[in-house]
Protein backbone atom coordinates (compact mmCIF):
# COMPACT_ATOMS: atom_id res chain seq x y z
CA UNK A 1 0.00 0.00 0.00
CA UNK A 2 2.49 2.09 0.84
CA UNK A 3 4.66 1.31 -2.22
CA UNK A 4 1.58 2.14 -4.30
CA UNK A 5 1.36 5.45 -2.91
CA UNK A 6 5.13 6.40 -3.24
CA UNK A 7 4.99 5.95 -6.56
CA UNK A 8 1.72 7.30 -7.13
CA UNK A 9 2.05 9.55 -9.97
CA UNK A 10 -0.07 12.70 -8.08
CA UNK A 11 1.73 11.87 -4.74
CA UNK A 12 2.85 15.31 -3.83
CA UNK A 13 -0.97 16.13 -3.95
CA UNK A 14 -1.54 14.03 -1.21
CA UNK A 15 1.74 13.66 0.76
CA UNK A 16 2.32 16.15 3.28
CA UNK A 17 6.19 15.56 3.43
CA UNK A 18 8.35 17.82 1.54
CA UNK A 19 9.92 16.94 -1.98
CA UNK A 20 13.77 15.85 -1.75
CA UNK A 21 13.86 15.86 1.85
CA UNK A 22 14.41 13.23 4.26
CA UNK A 23 11.84 12.76 6.88
CA UNK A 24 13.01 12.68 10.55
CA UNK A 25 12.65 9.05 12.32
CA UNK A 26 10.52 10.68 14.86
CA UNK A 27 7.96 11.89 11.72
CA UNK A 28 8.13 8.41 10.04
CA UNK A 29 5.89 7.07 11.90
CA UNK A 30 3.61 9.93 11.71
CA UNK A 31 4.19 9.86 8.26
CA UNK A 32 3.70 6.35 7.18
CA UNK A 33 0.14 6.64 9.27
CA UNK A 34 -0.67 10.12 6.74
CA UNK A 35 0.54 8.61 3.75
CA UNK A 36 -2.04 5.33 4.13
CA UNK A 37 -4.63 7.47 5.52
CA UNK A 38 -4.46 9.80 2.66
CA UNK A 39 -3.98 6.75 0.02
CA UNK A 40 -7.19 5.88 1.19
CA UNK A 41 -8.77 9.17 0.77
CA UNK A 42 -7.29 9.24 -3.00
CA UNK A 43 -8.57 5.95 -4.06
CA UNK A 44 -11.89 6.76 -2.42
CA UNK A 45 -11.71 10.24 -4.08
CA UNK A 46 -10.54 8.40 -7.62
CA UNK A 47 -13.65 6.70 -8.39
CA UNK A 48 -16.18 9.59 -7.72
CA UNK A 49 -14.05 11.89 -9.88
CA UNK A 50 -10.50 12.46 -11.05
CA UNK A 51 -11.13 15.57 -12.77
CA UNK A 52 -11.46 16.86 -9.40
CA UNK A 53 -8.48 15.53 -8.28
CA UNK A 54 -7.14 16.96 -11.03
CA UNK A 55 -7.51 20.34 -9.75
CA UNK A 56 -6.29 19.87 -6.33
CA UNK A 57 -3.80 23.10 -5.27
CA UNK A 58 -0.37 22.07 -4.44
CA UNK A 59 0.45 21.47 -1.08
CA UNK A 60 3.03 23.90 0.75
CA UNK A 61 6.86 22.99 1.63
CA UNK A 62 6.21 20.46 4.73
CA UNK A 63 7.26 22.63 7.46
CA UNK A 64 4.89 25.54 6.17
CA UNK A 65 2.31 22.99 5.63
CA UNK A 66 2.72 21.87 9.81
CA UNK A 67 2.57 25.65 10.59
CA UNK A 68 -0.79 26.12 8.10
CA UNK A 69 -2.41 22.90 10.20
CA UNK A 70 -1.23 24.18 13.59
CA UNK A 71 -2.32 27.61 12.69
CA UNK A 72 -6.05 27.03 11.56
CA UNK A 73 -6.49 24.50 14.39
CA UNK A 74 -5.25 26.37 16.73
CA UNK A 75 -5.69 30.20 15.98
CA UNK A 76 -9.11 29.88 13.52
CA UNK A 77 -10.15 27.45 16.18
CA UNK A 78 -10.15 29.50 19.12
CA UNK A 79 -13.48 30.85 17.41
CA UNK A 80 -14.07 28.04 15.48
CA UNK A 81 -12.94 25.48 17.63
CA UNK A 82 -9.96 23.00 17.41
CA UNK A 83 -12.30 19.99 16.31
CA UNK A 84 -13.49 23.16 13.60
CA UNK A 85 -17.55 22.16 14.85
CA UNK A 86 -18.12 26.12 15.45
CA UNK A 87 -17.43 28.12 18.41
CA UNK A 88 -18.07 32.13 18.15
CA UNK A 89 -17.76 31.67 14.24
CA UNK A 90 -19.88 29.16 12.41
CA UNK A 91 -18.67 24.94 12.10
CA UNK A 92 -15.98 24.18 9.55
CA UNK A 93 -16.81 20.86 8.23
CA UNK A 94 -17.11 19.40 4.69
CA UNK A 95 -21.00 19.04 5.29
CA UNK A 96 -21.58 23.01 6.12
CA UNK A 97 -19.11 24.36 3.72
CA UNK A 98 -20.11 21.99 1.08
CA UNK A 99 -22.55 24.40 -0.51
CA UNK A 100 -20.37 27.79 -0.38
CA UNK A 101 -18.20 28.20 -3.65
CA UNK A 102 -14.45 27.70 -2.37
CA UNK A 103 -13.79 31.32 -4.19
CA UNK A 104 -16.16 32.72 -1.80
CA UNK A 105 -14.03 30.54 0.79
CA UNK A 106 -10.89 32.06 0.02
CA UNK A 107 -11.67 35.71 0.07
CA UNK A 108 -13.47 34.96 3.55
CA UNK A 109 -10.19 33.69 4.84
CA UNK A 110 -8.18 36.42 2.92
CA UNK A 111 -10.25 39.70 3.48
CA UNK A 112 -11.96 38.95 6.43
CA UNK A 113 -15.92 39.05 6.25
CA UNK A 114 -17.06 43.12 7.29
CA UNK A 115 -19.67 43.46 10.59
CA UNK A 116 -18.47 40.19 11.70
CA UNK A 117 -15.67 38.84 14.30
CA UNK A 118 -13.88 37.37 11.16
CA UNK A 119 -10.23 39.19 10.47
CA UNK A 120 -8.56 39.39 7.27
CA UNK A 121 -5.80 36.47 7.23
CA UNK A 122 -3.99 38.05 4.19
CA UNK A 123 -1.43 39.74 6.06
CA UNK A 124 -0.38 35.40 6.82
CA UNK A 125 -1.16 34.01 4.00
CA UNK A 126 -0.83 33.93 0.63
CA UNK A 127 -3.34 32.91 -2.19
CA UNK A 128 -2.17 29.89 -2.96
CA UNK A 129 -1.97 28.84 1.00
CA UNK A 130 -5.72 30.11 0.93
CA UNK A 131 -6.35 27.75 -1.75
CA UNK A 132 -5.11 25.01 -0.08
CA UNK A 133 -6.83 25.54 3.21
CA UNK A 134 -9.90 25.34 1.54
CA UNK A 135 -9.49 22.54 -0.23
CA UNK A 136 -8.25 20.86 3.28
CA UNK A 137 -11.54 22.17 4.76
CA UNK A 138 -13.47 20.58 2.22
CA UNK A 139 -12.65 17.25 2.51
CA UNK A 140 -12.12 17.38 6.26
CA UNK A 141 -9.14 19.64 7.53
CA UNK A 142 -6.00 17.62 8.64
CA UNK A 143 -5.25 16.77 12.08
CA UNK A 144 -2.13 17.98 13.94
CA UNK A 145 1.34 15.69 13.77
CA UNK A 146 2.03 14.69 17.18
CA UNK B 1 19.84 -22.90 66.35
CA UNK B 2 18.13 -22.17 63.42
CA UNK B 3 14.48 -21.52 64.99
CA UNK B 4 15.25 -17.73 65.61
CA UNK B 5 16.25 -17.06 61.88
CA UNK B 6 13.09 -18.56 60.54
CA UNK B 7 11.11 -16.88 62.92
CA UNK B 8 12.88 -13.79 62.11
CA UNK B 9 12.49 -14.12 58.28
CA UNK B 10 8.35 -14.80 58.40
CA UNK B 11 8.69 -12.29 60.98
CA UNK B 12 9.87 -9.63 58.09
CA UNK B 13 7.74 -11.66 55.45
CA UNK B 14 4.21 -11.40 57.51
CA UNK B 15 4.72 -9.01 59.91
CA UNK B 16 7.01 -6.19 58.94
CA UNK B 17 4.94 -4.75 55.84
CA UNK B 18 1.94 -4.29 58.07
CA UNK B 19 2.72 -0.16 58.93
CA UNK B 20 3.17 0.28 55.54
CA UNK B 21 0.18 -1.61 54.07
CA UNK B 22 -2.32 0.57 56.83
CA UNK B 23 -0.47 4.06 56.21
CA UNK B 24 -0.95 3.19 52.50
CA UNK B 25 -4.62 2.50 52.65
CA UNK B 26 -4.99 6.00 54.82
CA UNK B 27 -3.41 8.42 52.79
CA UNK B 28 -2.22 11.92 53.60
CA UNK B 29 -4.68 14.44 54.64
CA UNK B 30 -4.46 17.45 52.89
CA UNK B 31 -6.38 20.90 51.84
CA UNK B 32 -7.02 22.23 48.73
CA UNK B 33 -6.12 26.01 49.11
CA UNK B 34 -2.98 26.08 47.21
CA UNK B 35 -4.57 23.38 44.38
CA UNK B 36 -5.77 24.38 40.84
CA UNK B 37 -6.06 22.86 37.30
CA UNK B 38 -4.27 23.46 34.08
CA UNK B 39 -5.77 22.74 31.06
CA UNK B 40 -4.40 20.76 28.18
CA UNK B 41 -6.50 22.09 25.30
CA UNK B 42 -5.57 19.57 22.40
CA UNK B 43 -6.00 16.24 24.70
CA UNK B 44 -9.07 16.77 26.47
CA UNK B 45 -7.48 16.42 29.87
CA UNK B 46 -6.64 18.47 32.99
CA UNK B 47 -3.57 18.55 35.24
CA UNK B 48 -3.88 19.06 38.69
CA UNK B 49 -1.59 21.37 40.20
CA UNK B 50 0.07 22.45 43.11
CA UNK B 51 1.20 26.13 43.95
CA UNK B 52 3.07 25.40 47.28
CA UNK B 53 5.40 23.48 45.66
CA UNK B 54 5.01 24.44 42.27
CA UNK B 55 4.45 20.27 40.73
CA UNK B 56 2.07 18.67 38.71
CA UNK B 57 -0.02 16.23 41.44
CA UNK B 58 -2.31 14.52 38.93
CA UNK B 59 -3.54 13.93 35.41
CA UNK B 60 -7.66 13.69 34.88
CA UNK B 61 -8.60 12.36 31.24
CA UNK B 62 -11.69 12.17 29.37
CA UNK B 63 -12.72 15.86 29.24
CA UNK B 64 -13.87 16.29 25.56
CA UNK B 65 -13.14 18.64 23.70
CA UNK B 66 -11.50 21.57 25.34
CA UNK B 67 -10.72 23.99 22.56
CA UNK B 68 -11.67 26.93 24.63
CA UNK B 69 -12.31 25.48 28.25
CA UNK B 70 -12.89 27.45 31.67
CA UNK B 71 -13.59 26.36 35.35
CA UNK B 72 -15.17 27.31 38.33
CA UNK B 73 -14.48 26.01 41.70
CA UNK B 74 -17.01 24.47 44.60
CA UNK B 75 -16.96 26.36 47.87
CA UNK B 76 -15.05 23.46 49.36
CA UNK B 77 -12.48 23.91 47.28
CA UNK B 78 -12.33 20.38 46.45
CA UNK B 79 -14.12 19.99 43.44
CA UNK B 80 -13.79 21.95 39.57
CA UNK B 81 -16.37 22.31 37.43
CA UNK B 82 -15.05 22.28 33.73
CA UNK B 83 -16.96 23.55 31.15
CA UNK B 84 -15.81 22.24 27.55
CA UNK B 85 -16.37 23.55 24.02
CA UNK B 86 -18.14 20.16 23.19
CA UNK B 87 -21.02 21.27 25.79
CA UNK B 88 -19.91 19.11 28.60
CA UNK B 89 -19.63 19.32 32.06
CA UNK B 90 -17.21 17.76 34.19
CA UNK B 91 -16.48 17.39 37.55
CA UNK B 92 -13.52 16.67 39.03
CA UNK B 93 -12.12 15.29 42.29
CA UNK B 94 -9.17 17.60 43.04
CA UNK B 95 -8.37 15.32 46.01
CA UNK B 96 -8.99 11.87 44.33
CA UNK B 97 -7.67 13.30 40.76
CA UNK B 98 -10.71 11.68 39.13
CA UNK B 99 -13.95 12.42 37.10
CA UNK B 100 -15.89 12.32 39.57
CA UNK B 101 -19.15 13.03 36.92
CA UNK B 102 -19.50 14.33 33.25
CA UNK B 103 -22.59 15.31 31.27
CA UNK B 104 -23.13 16.87 27.78
CA UNK B 105 -25.24 19.44 28.04
CA UNK B 106 -25.45 21.55 24.87
CA UNK B 107 -23.78 21.37 21.58
CA UNK B 108 -21.52 24.17 22.42
CA UNK B 109 -20.46 25.99 25.39
CA UNK B 110 -18.35 28.95 26.34
CA UNK B 111 -18.31 28.95 30.25
CA UNK B 112 -20.35 29.12 33.36
CA UNK B 113 -20.37 30.16 36.77
CA UNK B 114 -21.08 28.96 40.13
CA UNK B 115 -24.33 30.56 42.76
CA UNK B 116 -22.87 32.29 46.11
CA UNK B 117 -24.20 29.11 48.17
CA UNK B 118 -22.68 26.95 45.42
CA UNK B 119 -25.38 24.96 45.02
CA UNK B 120 -26.07 25.36 41.26
CA UNK B 121 -23.77 25.85 38.36
CA UNK B 122 -24.88 27.69 34.98
CA UNK B 123 -22.97 26.97 32.15
CA UNK B 124 -23.81 29.70 29.07
CA UNK B 125 -24.45 27.85 25.63
CA UNK B 126 -23.79 28.74 22.20
CA UNK B 127 -25.79 26.30 20.68
CA UNK B 128 -28.35 25.64 21.91
CA UNK B 129 -27.98 29.21 22.81
CA UNK B 130 -29.31 29.62 26.31
CA UNK B 131 -28.60 29.03 29.97
CA UNK B 132 -28.44 25.48 31.09
CA UNK B 133 -28.54 25.16 35.21
CA UNK B 134 -27.45 22.56 37.14
CA UNK B 135 -27.09 20.77 40.70
CA UNK B 136 -23.86 21.21 42.58
CA UNK B 137 -23.70 17.95 43.76
CA UNK B 138 -25.29 15.59 41.49
CA UNK B 139 -25.24 17.73 38.06
CA UNK B 140 -28.85 16.61 37.37
CA UNK B 141 -30.53 19.60 35.27
CA UNK B 142 -32.14 21.84 37.36
CA UNK B 143 -33.61 25.02 35.02
CA UNK B 144 -33.49 25.80 31.21
CA UNK B 145 -33.70 29.21 30.02
CA UNK B 146 -33.09 29.63 26.03
CA UNK B 147 -31.96 33.24 25.20
CA UNK B 148 -34.59 34.02 22.53
CA UNK B 149 -35.05 37.12 21.45
CA UNK B 150 -36.49 38.67 17.65
CA UNK B 151 -39.19 35.96 16.72
CA UNK B 152 -37.69 33.32 18.40
CA UNK B 153 -34.05 33.25 17.05
CA UNK B 154 -31.26 31.74 20.19
CA UNK B 155 -28.53 34.19 20.80
CA UNK B 156 -24.91 32.82 21.82
CA UNK B 157 -24.47 33.53 25.53
CA UNK B 158 -21.56 35.19 26.51
CA UNK B 159 -19.79 36.71 30.16
CA UNK B 160 -21.40 34.83 32.35
CA UNK B 161 -20.63 35.50 36.07
CA UNK B 162 -22.54 35.31 39.76
CA UNK B 163 -24.63 37.88 41.43
CA UNK B 164 -25.65 37.40 45.11
CA UNK B 165 -28.79 35.87 45.75
CA UNK B 166 -28.72 32.81 43.45
CA UNK B 167 -28.88 35.36 40.44
CA UNK B 168 -26.59 34.97 37.29
CA UNK B 169 -25.84 38.08 34.92
CA UNK B 170 -24.77 36.89 31.26
CA UNK B 171 -24.68 38.87 27.99
CA UNK B 172 -26.21 37.73 24.92
CA UNK B 173 -23.91 38.25 21.99
CA UNK B 174 -26.52 38.17 18.83
CA UNK B 175 -29.21 39.97 20.73
CA UNK B 176 -27.22 42.68 22.16
CA UNK B 177 -29.10 42.07 25.57
CA UNK B 178 -28.04 41.80 29.33
CA UNK B 179 -30.07 39.14 30.86
CA UNK B 180 -30.09 38.73 35.04
CA UNK B 181 -31.48 35.45 35.93
CA UNK B 182 -32.86 34.95 39.55
CA UNK B 183 -33.09 31.55 40.45
CA UNK B 184 -34.35 31.49 43.95
CA UNK B 185 -37.22 29.34 43.15
CA UNK B 186 -34.99 27.30 40.31
CA UNK B 187 -38.96 25.74 39.25
CA UNK B 188 -39.98 28.97 38.44
CA UNK B 189 -36.49 31.38 36.88
CA UNK B 190 -36.90 35.31 37.03
CA UNK B 191 -35.35 36.84 34.02
CA UNK B 192 -34.91 40.45 34.10
CA UNK B 193 -34.05 41.65 30.67
CA UNK B 194 -31.87 45.03 28.81
CA UNK B 195 -32.13 45.57 25.67
CA UNK B 196 -30.02 47.84 23.04
CA UNK B 197 -27.03 47.72 25.84
CA UNK B 198 -24.72 48.02 22.54
CA UNK B 199 -23.46 46.50 19.87
CA UNK B 200 -22.15 42.29 20.01
CA UNK B 201 -21.12 41.94 23.68
CA UNK B 202 -18.24 40.01 23.93
CA UNK B 203 -17.78 39.01 27.07
CA UNK B 204 -18.17 40.57 30.82
CA UNK B 205 -17.56 40.96 34.63
CA UNK B 206 -18.90 41.79 37.56
CA UNK B 207 -16.65 43.65 40.02
CA UNK B 208 -15.42 42.21 43.36
CA UNK B 209 -17.94 43.44 45.36
CA UNK B 210 -20.83 42.40 42.94
CA UNK B 211 -22.43 45.62 42.46
CA UNK B 212 -21.17 46.63 38.56
CA UNK B 213 -21.41 44.38 35.92
CA UNK B 214 -19.50 45.08 32.69
CA UNK B 215 -19.72 44.00 29.58
CA UNK B 216 -17.02 44.70 26.93
CA UNK B 217 -18.52 45.28 23.08
CA UNK B 218 -17.27 44.01 20.21
CA UNK B 219 -19.53 45.67 17.15
CA UNK B 220 -18.50 49.24 18.94
CA UNK B 221 -15.86 51.18 20.76
CA UNK B 222 -17.47 51.34 24.44
CA UNK B 223 -18.52 49.44 27.39
CA UNK B 224 -21.60 48.59 28.84
CA UNK B 225 -22.11 48.96 32.23
CA UNK B 226 -25.07 48.31 34.86
CA UNK B 227 -25.15 48.92 38.72
CA UNK B 228 -26.61 45.71 39.98
CA UNK B 229 -27.50 47.31 43.14
CA UNK B 230 -30.24 49.37 40.96
CA UNK B 231 -30.64 47.83 38.13
CA UNK B 232 -33.77 50.28 37.25
CA UNK B 233 -31.36 52.74 36.60
CA UNK B 234 -30.64 50.94 33.05
CA UNK B 235 -27.52 50.37 31.55
CA UNK B 236 -25.60 53.22 30.73
CA UNK B 237 -21.96 53.53 28.15
CA UNK B 238 -18.69 53.78 29.38
CA UNK B 239 -15.26 54.68 27.45
CA UNK B 240 -17.24 55.34 24.45
CA UNK B 241 -15.98 56.11 21.00
CA UNK B 242 -12.74 55.07 22.71
CA UNK B 243 -10.85 54.57 19.03
CA UNK B 244 -11.63 58.17 18.09
CA UNK B 245 -13.12 57.10 14.32
CA UNK B 246 -10.01 55.65 13.80
CA UNK B 247 -10.07 52.55 11.88
CA UNK B 248 -9.64 49.31 14.37
CA UNK B 249 -6.71 46.52 13.87
CA UNK B 250 -8.12 43.18 13.00
CA UNK B 251 -9.06 40.82 15.71
CA UNK B 252 -7.52 37.70 15.95
CA UNK B 253 -8.81 36.39 19.24
CA UNK B 254 -11.47 37.53 21.55
CA UNK B 255 -9.99 39.40 25.06
CA UNK B 256 -11.57 37.65 28.00
CA UNK B 257 -12.83 39.80 30.67
CA UNK B 258 -13.39 39.20 34.61
CA UNK B 259 -13.44 40.44 37.53
CA UNK B 260 -9.53 40.92 37.58
CA UNK B 261 -10.03 43.76 35.43
CA UNK B 262 -9.73 45.44 38.92
CA UNK B 263 -7.03 47.35 40.85
CA UNK B 264 -8.00 49.47 43.26
CA UNK B 265 -10.38 51.87 42.44
CA UNK B 266 -9.61 51.77 38.61
CA UNK B 267 -10.25 48.69 36.18
CA UNK B 268 -7.79 47.91 33.26
CA UNK B 269 -9.99 46.80 30.08
CA UNK B 270 -8.84 45.55 26.59
CA UNK B 271 -9.28 48.19 23.92
CA UNK B 272 -10.65 45.80 20.75
CA UNK B 273 -8.43 45.88 17.74
CA UNK B 274 -6.48 48.82 19.53
CA UNK B 275 -2.69 47.69 21.40
CA UNK B 276 -4.17 49.87 24.37
CA UNK B 277 -5.25 48.98 27.97
CA UNK B 278 -7.73 51.09 28.28
CA UNK B 279 -8.53 52.81 32.65
CA UNK B 280 -11.14 54.05 34.17
CA UNK B 281 -11.79 55.01 37.16
CA UNK B 282 -14.65 52.59 39.29
CA UNK B 283 -16.71 55.63 40.68
CA UNK B 284 -17.76 57.74 38.28
CA UNK B 285 -16.59 55.57 35.15
CA UNK B 286 -14.63 58.07 33.41
CA UNK B 287 -11.60 57.22 31.43
CA UNK B 288 -8.48 57.73 33.29
CA UNK B 289 -5.56 56.62 30.92
CA UNK B 290 -4.85 54.54 28.28
CA UNK B 291 -1.48 52.68 27.85
CA UNK B 292 -0.15 51.74 24.71
CA UNK B 293 1.00 47.98 25.09
CA UNK B 294 2.83 45.48 22.78
CA UNK B 295 0.10 43.84 20.70
CA UNK B 296 -4.43 43.50 20.95
CA UNK B 297 -4.74 42.41 24.68
CA UNK B 298 -6.22 39.31 25.64
CA UNK B 299 -5.96 38.99 29.17
CA UNK B 300 -5.39 41.95 31.68
CA UNK B 301 -5.14 40.80 34.75
CA UNK B 302 -4.03 42.91 38.05
CA UNK B 303 -2.54 40.50 40.87
CA UNK B 304 -4.86 40.43 43.45
CA UNK B 305 -3.04 42.91 45.63
CA UNK B 306 -4.22 45.35 42.48
CA UNK B 307 0.04 46.82 42.20
CA UNK B 308 0.65 45.10 39.22
CA UNK B 309 -1.58 44.44 35.74
CA UNK B 310 -0.25 41.90 33.44
CA UNK B 311 -1.14 41.82 29.83
CA UNK B 312 -0.83 39.17 27.46
CA UNK B 313 -1.79 39.67 23.50
CA UNK B 314 -3.37 38.04 20.63
CA UNK B 315 -1.78 36.45 17.55
CA UNK B 316 0.77 37.74 16.24
CA UNK B 317 2.06 39.01 19.41
CA UNK B 318 1.03 36.03 21.44
CA UNK B 319 4.99 35.42 22.98
CA UNK B 320 4.95 38.38 25.19
CA UNK B 321 3.44 39.65 28.14
CA UNK B 322 3.72 42.80 29.79
CA UNK B 323 3.87 44.57 33.17
CA UNK B 324 2.03 47.48 34.16
CA UNK B 325 2.74 49.04 37.29
CA UNK B 326 0.05 50.70 38.32
CA UNK B 327 1.14 53.43 40.49
CA UNK B 328 2.85 55.09 37.48
CA UNK B 329 0.64 53.59 34.57
CA UNK B 330 3.93 52.49 33.14
CA UNK B 331 5.01 49.61 31.74
CA UNK B 332 8.09 47.88 33.68
CA UNK B 333 8.48 44.63 32.40
CA UNK B 334 8.33 42.55 29.15
CA UNK B 335 8.75 38.96 28.98
CA UNK B 336 8.89 36.49 26.31
CA UNK B 337 7.75 33.29 27.98
CA UNK B 338 7.55 31.05 24.94
CA UNK B 339 5.60 30.47 22.07
CA UNK B 340 1.34 31.02 22.05
CA UNK B 341 0.57 32.67 25.69
CA UNK B 342 -2.47 31.93 26.28
CA UNK B 343 -3.14 32.49 29.93
CA UNK B 344 -2.18 33.58 32.88
CA UNK B 345 -3.04 32.95 36.81
CA UNK B 346 -1.99 34.63 39.51
CA UNK B 347 -1.16 32.44 43.37
CA UNK B 348 -3.82 33.00 45.85
CA UNK B 349 -2.06 36.20 46.99
CA UNK B 350 0.03 36.85 43.83
CA UNK B 351 3.44 35.98 44.83
CA UNK B 352 3.78 34.24 41.80
CA UNK B 353 2.48 33.66 38.36
CA UNK B 354 1.60 31.08 35.82
CA UNK B 355 1.64 31.22 32.34
CA UNK B 356 0.87 28.91 29.76
CA UNK B 357 2.64 28.87 26.72
CA UNK B 358 0.95 26.53 23.93
CA UNK B 359 3.05 26.09 21.25
CA UNK B 360 5.89 25.19 23.58
CA UNK B 361 4.29 22.74 25.84
CA UNK B 362 4.80 24.72 28.77
CA UNK B 363 3.90 26.33 31.94
CA UNK B 364 5.91 28.76 33.11
CA UNK B 365 6.07 30.15 37.14
CA UNK B 366 6.83 33.71 37.20
CA UNK B 367 8.10 35.73 40.76
CA UNK B 368 6.07 38.00 40.78
CA UNK B 369 8.51 40.54 42.89
CA UNK B 370 11.79 40.34 40.66
CA UNK B 371 10.40 38.57 37.38
CA UNK B 372 13.06 35.50 37.72
CA UNK B 373 10.94 32.43 36.82
CA UNK B 374 10.93 29.96 39.47
CA UNK B 375 9.57 26.49 37.73
CA UNK B 376 8.40 25.11 34.34
CA UNK B 377 6.40 22.25 33.83
CA UNK B 378 5.82 20.16 31.24
CA UNK B 379 1.82 20.34 29.80
CA UNK B 380 0.79 19.33 25.81
CA UNK B 381 -0.53 22.01 24.31
CA UNK B 382 -1.78 24.25 27.99
CA UNK B 383 -4.27 26.83 27.71
CA UNK B 384 -6.44 27.98 30.70
CA UNK B 385 -4.95 28.00 34.54
CA UNK B 386 -7.53 28.07 37.41
CA UNK B 387 -6.37 27.90 41.07
CA UNK B 388 -8.93 27.26 43.87
CA UNK B 389 -8.43 30.81 45.10
CA UNK B 390 -11.65 31.36 42.55
CA UNK B 391 -13.82 29.50 44.72
CA UNK B 392 -14.25 32.42 47.13
CA UNK B 393 -14.15 35.31 44.60
CA UNK B 394 -17.59 37.07 43.98
CA UNK B 395 -17.56 36.84 39.84
CA UNK B 396 -15.45 33.91 39.63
Amino acid sequence: MQHLVATHPRRRWFSLSPPNTKPSRVGVFFLTGVRIGLAVLALGGLGSGPLALAQEPPAPPWERTRELIRMVRQDCGSCHGLTLRGGLGPALLPETLRDKPPAGLKYTILLGRSGTAMPPWKPFLSEAEADWIVAQLLRGFPEEPK
Amino acid sequence: MMMPRILLFWWWVLLAPWPLLVWSADPTLRGTGDLGVIIERSVGRALIVNTSSNSIINRVDGLGDLSHASVVFSRDQRYAYVFGRDGGLSKVDLLRGTLEKRVIQGGNSIGGAISQDGRLVAVANYDPGGLKVFAADTLEPVADIPAAYGDGKLSKVVGIVDLPGDRFIYSLFDADQIWIVDLRDPKSPKVEKFSNIGKAPYDGLVTPDSRYYLAGLFGEDGIALLDAWQPQQGVQRILANYGRGEEKLPVYKMPHLRGWAVAGHQVYLPAIGRHEVLVADTIHWKETARIPVRGQPVFVVARPDGRQVWVNFAFPDNGFVQVIDTLSGQIVQTLEPGKAVLHLEFTPRGEAVWISARDDNKVLVYDTADFNKLAELPAESPSGIFFTSRAHRIGF
